[in-house]
């Protein structure tokens, strides 16, 4: 597969995978939260793009709908909760000192191909364009677990989580060109409400530990100590 | 079919009403009668299948088939005595000033909330919408994990919200992998129907669908609560209120494990192999040994009981992991009996746990002196739980059993391990609890032991004779996931 010779849309939709998957990268090593939540808005206004793309290209406008809830939601409104609650908790100048910062990425990057190696069957009934695709959603989705597994902060946590969100929405746009409107929606549903929650979260992790550092949360064992 | 939009409506109008309203005296009644409403849907629902067969909604959005549609009346059976059991329990915790009635407001409120996400993925035809209900209910249920703002309830809340989350995303990963595999066969805007995939099944390809399994058996694995990502359950069972414990792990585990047969039927369609099934065994036999194991170590209650929940999903997983109409038979009998059992042994914890003002087991002392209908309550339950005869539970451990015997006589042996682990692990644990000298300073509780009486007789009745009504309606049931019946 060269990419010269693909269609217009075709090479639109790879060089989105690639800036998508480059910016779970920059997530997986940013030790500022603010840098961090503002990264994760670049990707959800990726998405956005990639969904509009996808929508005028294939004429399909429910992915507008789409597109538009994206916006809203992944560009607007949790990177805008998210900031607020790290300023109001002066989190914004905290320099979180990442451990292993280079075993980290070396194991990001390994995740990347192990996502190419599962998906790798599917090339037989469809093009290489779809492989790239989804195995670099399924590499955002891992990505966004080791950035919750190299952070300590909660808020770090839930951009990992929501990132994980963004790898799944790209995989249902470019594979299926959108999951059935109803589904959607049910989706966007989900993440708004998770998103509220996680607000309510951090209001009570720190009343209750009187800092956002989820490695303190440790009271609880599998047995008795 | 309207029954379904009305046991919908229902949970929907009673999310409504108890937010609108706040809490009440009464409140607890109202809950009540909700669940009530919502059983008689079910059984309406339930009697329209006995004599029709398979319904499919008009616009194909429902479907209610044997196998749901047990499930669905066991899901408003259990919403409904655990409410009876909640009501006099909640308010005993809001005498004793530990919770405020705001937050009693919500508990009603997402009681409710978490029936309805409960109801839509049993009735829902969309794997798509079915995916959406299950986080949903993670959703509905993960502030009533941290009801009591202590410091534990609110990690415990936290873990649970963070690794349910990410665990069903996998879940959608393996689920939009599936409706790609059926968009390549031009299935179209059908293609995340369950009935539409099922009658192409063998179209689909056999290659993504055993990628889309494994993520979908570790997104909703993580619900079920399988070893080893079942941190979460013993958590959020031990620090949440007592009934969320029972309906947690009475329905919610149940509706995980009914999510993967669904898609397990999906995927032995496509692939005429049976990777899928064994990889579901070795899940569920990891899960049976560990959470076993785990039983002998453990100093609260509600922990052990939640242990015990990840022993008996590991049985199920693994026996729908074998296959096979008696093997299949056996799983479907014992979410039966494992939900009633446990749902009714998690009301006995509850009101043993406000006898003694602790969840710790050294604590507990003398039940059968304190509060004798609360002390035997919690023997006959766990002597259920722990498969003796006559109780239901042996009938489908045995079953399990022999099914094993046939296919792997070898996993046959440590099965009985387990079972002899986990007897010993329970045992050891309850044992002190319920004999013994009645302990200074505890006094009996107002408790409300029908549920328990109800649900134990259940068991009782399912273990010694099975009616032919069920017999028959499970073996249809059977027909459906393994093609063949048992009967």
């Amino acid at each position: 597969m060269t990419i010269e010779n693909q269609d217009f849309y075709s090479q639109a939709i790879l060089s989105m995978a690639a800036l998508v998957g480059l910016m779970s990268f920059l997530m997986l090593g940013q030790g500022r939260l603010l840098r961090l939540i503002f990264i994760f808005a670049v990707q959800g206004f990726l998405l956005t793009a990639t969904t509009a793309l996808a929508a005028y290209s294939l004429n399909n406008p429910h992915l507008y709908i789409s597109a538009f809830l994206t916006f809203v939601l992944k560009v607007l409104f949790i990177p805008w909760m998210l900031k607020s609650q790290v300023i109001q908790m002066n989190l914004h100048r905290d320099l979180e000192a990442l451990k292993n910062n280079t075993l980290v990425m070396l194991g990001g990057a390994s995740l990347m191909v192990f996502s190419y190696y599962v998906l790798h069957p599917i090339v037989q009934t469809s093009s290489a364009v779809m492989l790239n695709a989804l195995a670099v959603s399924l590499s955002v989705v891992l990505l966004g677990m080791l950035l919750m597994i190299s952070h300590r902060q909660a808020v770090a946590h839930v951009v990992g989580f929501m990132s994980i969100e963004n790898g799944l929405f790209f995989a249902a746009i470019v594979s299926t060109q959108g999951m059935p409107m109803v589904v959607e929606l049910g989706v966007a549903f989900d993440v708004l409400v998770a998103a509220v929650l996680f607000g309510i979260f951090f209001f009570h992790i720190r009343t209750s530990i009187d800092s956002l550092d989820v490695d303190q949360l440790n009271r609880l064992h599998e047995v008795d100590k | 079919m309207i029954a379904v939009y009305f046991l919908l409506a229902i949970s929907l109008v009673g999310i409504v009403f108890f937010a609108t309203t706040g809490h009440k005296t009464d409140t607890g009644k109202i809950n009540v009668w909700i669940n009530s409403a919502s059983l008689i849907a079910t059984v309406w629902m339930a009697i329209n299948v006995l004599n029709e067969g398979t319904i499919l909604s008009a616009n194909k959005v429902f479907l209610i088939d044997p196998f749901n549609v047990y499930l669905i009346v066991l899901t408003a059976f259990i919403g409904l005595t655990t409410s009876i059991f909640s009501s006099p329990y909640m308010a005993h915790e809001r005498e004793l000033g530990k919770l405020t009635d705001a937050r009693l407001r919500m508990y009603y409120s997402m009681y409710q909330g978490f029936m309805l996400a409960m109801y839509l993925v049993l009735t829902t035809n969309n794997l798509g919408v079915m995916w959406v209900a299950m986080e949903g209910a993670t959703l509905a249920t993960v502030l009533l994990v941290s009801l009591y703002r202590t410091p534990e309830s609110i990690e415990a809340a936290w873990k649970y919200f963070i690794l349910c989350g990410v665990g069903i995303a996998q879940a959608l990963f393996g689920t939009i992998l599936l409706y790609y595999a059926a968009e390549q066969i031009g299935i179209g805007e059908d293609a995340l129907l369950w009935s539409e995939l099922y009658i192409h099944a063998s179209h689909l390809n056999p290659e993504i669908l055993e990628i889309a399994f494994v993520f979908l058996l570790i997104g909703y694995g993580t619900k079920i609560g399988l070893v080893p990502l079942h941190n979460w359950l013993p958590d959020a069972h031990s620090e949440g209120p007592t009934p969320m414990s029972a309906v947690l792990s009475g329905l919610l585990l149940n509706d995980a494990l009914y999510a993967v047969v669904r898609n397990k039927m999906l995927v032995d369609g496509a692939t005429h192999s049976n990777m899928a099934g064994l990889m579901m065994m070795s899940f569920g036999l990891l899960s049976f040994l560990v959470g076993a194991l785990f039983l002998h170590r453990q100093t609260d209650i509600k922990r052990l009981f939640s242990y015990s929940s990840i022993e008996h999903m590991g049985m199920m997983t693994f026996a729908f992991g074998i296959g096979g109409a008696l093997a299949t038979f056996a799983a479907l009998l014992h979410m039966t009996v494992h939900s009633l059992t446990k749902s009714a042994i998690f009301v006995t914890v509850g009101h043993a746990a406000q006898v003694a003002g602790t969840q710790k087991i050294d604590k507990i002392r003398g039940l059968i002196k304190t509060q004798p209908k609360i002390g035997w309550g919690l023997l006959i339950g766990t002597v259920s739980i722990a498969g003796f005869p006559p109780f239901g539970v042996f009938t489908s451990e045995f079953l399990v059993l022999v099914a094993t015997m046939h296919s792997y006589p070898w996993l046959a042996l440590l099965l009985l391990l387990g079972i002899g682990i986990a007897f010993a692990g329970l045992f050891r644990n309850i044992h002190p609890m319920v004999y013994g000298a009645k302990p200074e300073g505890q006094n009996p509780v107002k408790a409300n032991l029908w549920p328990v009486m109800i649900h134990l007789g259940l068991v009782l009745w399912l273990g010694l004779a099975i009616p032919d009504f069920l017999a028959n309606w499970f073996s249809e049931a059977t027909r459906l996931i393994a093609g063949s019946a048992p009967l």
